[in-house]
């Protein structure tokens, strides 16, 4: 038994870390919320040239062979930085949807009757009739509204659902780490009352709620990568919605007035945790599945 | 990452299982949690039978995926817990086997092993606490002896310990606080103690005051230089904050499983917030599973004790557990007030767990400082 990540996949993170710092920084974050929810298809194939969602196809099929423990520390990295599009629905369709391999195809999913990207995508899983678009809470989510009918029951979590919730838990974990970092960063440079706030008792113990939560989230995480139990699957969904909604809350709390403007990134992380929150095994399902696994 | 087990790991496992289904049936019956001679005689025996088996070393000298093993296949047996040895094995032993002179390794550690001597530990004082380096039992030079005196509280296992490992201030005038104290093994029969119990929210006697009145301990029971106590106790928390709660783990996930059938019996199944609230303990559990196979990954690979992750693993873990019994009481309902039953006793011992081994808010300022790299305050 050994959890640690291998120097590949220390090699892989890095990798993509670099590429996305690199191509998707602040500047082009903010430029993104800007541009009011386009999605840059420059950006979608140069992720499909990086084999962002080729990850898992096979070699012989043109794809880079690696398996779901690799491709959860990418979606971790995109979770990050805040990536934005249908990443998951396109990585998922990537041996099914033609061109969503390469990344000159974008593909979504209807899913808890909401559509992501439905005006961008270039094919859309699932049933849309009826929907409408919403003003999304998230600036770069842009979302529709599909009905759900009341008596139709939950859908089953089939293996494909539940990579695509693994894979969502993964990004949030991302941007709970990301929170984190951020937290503490400020808290080392704002000063108040003589001394930074990051030697106030109070502010540090928030700072480190976050990494527990972080950290707890991450190994349910990469743990349900490598087994691939339906349970465990569900729970890692449950503490990495937590730990990215509730991590970016007490950010937001760290950065005083600051958190509550436009111009800080936190609200941006809150909004895209909350809507990958609803998304993908939403708590209320994740929990059921858990405790009918006990 | 992986979590599977090498060849040689599951041979171990295997092994261990088939001697645990052998050996468990021939226990004696469980003691009475008051009677603590009874308790002491009954953990005793059992270390006696794991180190004529074999296994008595594991907590030292196994790989850490070993004794990961060894905790997890223990406690899904249903084995007895390490209970009235634990300072020997987990605190005291380890710290004599990484600090402790040659002669003093073979004369304190093999009892410890056979299950002959237990330890227990007098670090916290009436006036240290959390603030542990602030202690002020003194201990004196006089020729081949220091001459000790003070009080220490919450010591457990005081009543029927043979021996206990002591930190004294050697030296009040050091320019730290840190510098001037000695890590001392004291054996609890020599004249001047008094143990005097004190009784638990739970109505047990577990810790007692222990009164030190000019108790004479030889020099050669010093364990490291004198003064240099500190960093030597600093080896011995470092083992407390790691592994040490690993079959705790196992245990909570075997107690939500025994909840959930209760819960499927009375009714309270059908109520879907408790319902939910057991799945999402269910999910933190097996997080922290992972977070202890997380932990011993590291400490296999970097051959050191585990250290400020086994604070993210603590806090995290009083606090489930404590969550735990909250939930029982929500599925036994008027149950959970009768003293009777198994979960009331053990809802009132988990109030321990956010205090006892480093305070929450202390593990906060450790995760704080030590990880995030926060200003260090007082
Ligand atoms: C069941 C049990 C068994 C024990 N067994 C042993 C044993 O065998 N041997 C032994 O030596 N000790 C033992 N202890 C003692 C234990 O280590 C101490 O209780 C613990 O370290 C806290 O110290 P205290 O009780 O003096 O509380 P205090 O240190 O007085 O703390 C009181 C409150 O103040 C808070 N506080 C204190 N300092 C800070 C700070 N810097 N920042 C924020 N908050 C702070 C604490 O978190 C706590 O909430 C045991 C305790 C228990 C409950």
């Amino acid at each position: 038994m050994d959890f640690r990540l291998t120097e590949d996949q220390r090699a892989l993170r890095g990798g993509v870390r670099d590429l996305l710092e690199g191509r998707f920084g602040r500047e082009a974050l903010r430029a993104a919320v800007d541009s009011g929810g386009a999605l840059d298809r420059d950006l979608w194939r140069e992720l499909g040239a990086a084999g962002f969602f080729a990850l898992r196809l096979p070699e012989e099929e043109g794809g880079v062979g690696l398996g779901l423990p690799e491709a959860v520390l990418v979606f971790e990295e995109a979770g990050r930085v805040l990536l934005p599009g249908p990443l998951v629905a396109t990585h998922m369709a990537a041996g099914s949807v033609p061109g969503a391999a390469e990344g000159a195809v974008v593909v979504t999913a209807v899913d808890e009757g909401l559509v992501p990207w439905l005006e961008q995508a270039d094919v859309v899983l699932g049933d849309t009739t009826g929907a409408v678009p919403m003003r999304s809470v998230d600036p770069l989510t842009p979302l529709h509204r599909v009905p759900v009918p009341v008596s139709v029951p939950a859908p089953g979590e089939g293996e494909a659902r539940l990579q695509a919730a693994l894979l969502t838990a993964a990004e949030q974990v991302g941007s709970a780490g990301r929170t984190t970092e951020t937290a503490v960063s400020y808290a080392r440079e704002r000063e108040q009352f003589g001394q930074v706030i990051g030697g106030f008792q109070a502010v540090k113990h928030l700072c480190a709620g976050m990494l527990v939560r972080t950290e707890l989230a991450r190994a349910a995480v990469r743990a349900a990568s490598l087994t691939v139990d339906p349970v465990e699957i569900a729970g890692a969904k449950l503490l990495a919605d937590e730990a990215a909604t509730a991590n970016a809350r007490d950010c937001l709390q760290v950065h005083g007035g600051m958190g509550f403007t436009w111009e800080a990134d936190v609200h941006l992380h809150l909004k895209r945790a909350w809507v990958r929150a609803g998304l993908r095994l939403p708590a209320a399902r994740a929990e059921e599945a858990v405790a009918a696994g006990l | 990452m992986d979590l599977s087990c090498t060849d040689e790991e599951e041979e171990f496992r295997a092994r261990l299982r088939e001697w645990l289904t052998a050996a468990l049936p021939g226990l004696p019956p469980r003691p009475d949690p008051m009677d603590w001679p009874a308790r002491r005689a009954y953990d005793c025996g059992w270390q006696r039978r794991l180190h004529d088996a074999g296994y008595a070393d594991v907590h030292w000298d196994a790989s850490p995926t070993q004794r990961l093993i060894f905790l997890e296949e223990t406690e899904l047996a249903g084995a007895p817990y390490v209970g009235a040895n634990f300072v020997g094995l987990l605190h005291a032993g380890p710290t004599i086997a990484a600090e402790g002179t040659a002669e003093q390794r073979a004369r304190w550690l093999p009892p410890v092993l056979r299950g002959d001597d237990v330890w227990c530990q007098g670090f916290s004082e009436p006036g240290a606490g959390s603030d542990l380096a602030s202690l002020r039992t003194r201990a004196v030079r006089d020729g081949d002896a220091y001459v000790v005196t003070g009080q220490k509280i919450w010591t457990s296992h005081a009543e029927v310990a043979d021996w206990c490992e002591l930190l004294v201030r050697t030296d009040p005038e050091a320019p730290s606080r840190h510098r001037g104290i000695t890590w001392l093994a004291m054996p609890m029969d020599a004249p001047g103690i008094t143990v005097r119990p004190l009784r638990t929210l739970a109505g047990s006697t577990e810790f007692a005051e222990v009164f030190l009145d000019e108790v004479r301990v030889p020099v050669e029971n010093r364990v490291g230089e004198e003064n240099d106590g500190w960093r030597v106790t600093m080896v011995t928390l470092s083992f407390e904050r790691g592994t040490a709660f690993v079959g705790e783990v196992v245990a909570c996930r075997r107690l939500l499983g025994e909840l959930a059938r209760a819960a499927r019996k009375n009714g309270t199944w059908d109520d879907a917030v408790l319902r939910r609230r057991l799945g999402r303990l269910s999910a933190e559990f097996q997080a922290l599973w992972r977070i202890v196979q997380a932990n011993v990954s590291e400490a296999q690979a970097t051959g050191g004790v585990p250290g400020a992750g086994g604070s993210v693993f603590k806090l995290h873990y009083s606090h489930a557990r404590q969550e735990l019994y909250e939930a029982a009481a929500a599925v036994l309902g008027p149950d959970s007030l009768d003293l009777g039953r198994d979960w009331t006793l053990d809802r009132l011992s988990s109030l321990s767990y956010t205090i006892a081994a480093g305070t929450s808010q202390i593990q906060r300022n450790i995760v704080a400082e030590r990880i995030l790299g926060l200003p260090k305050g007082r």
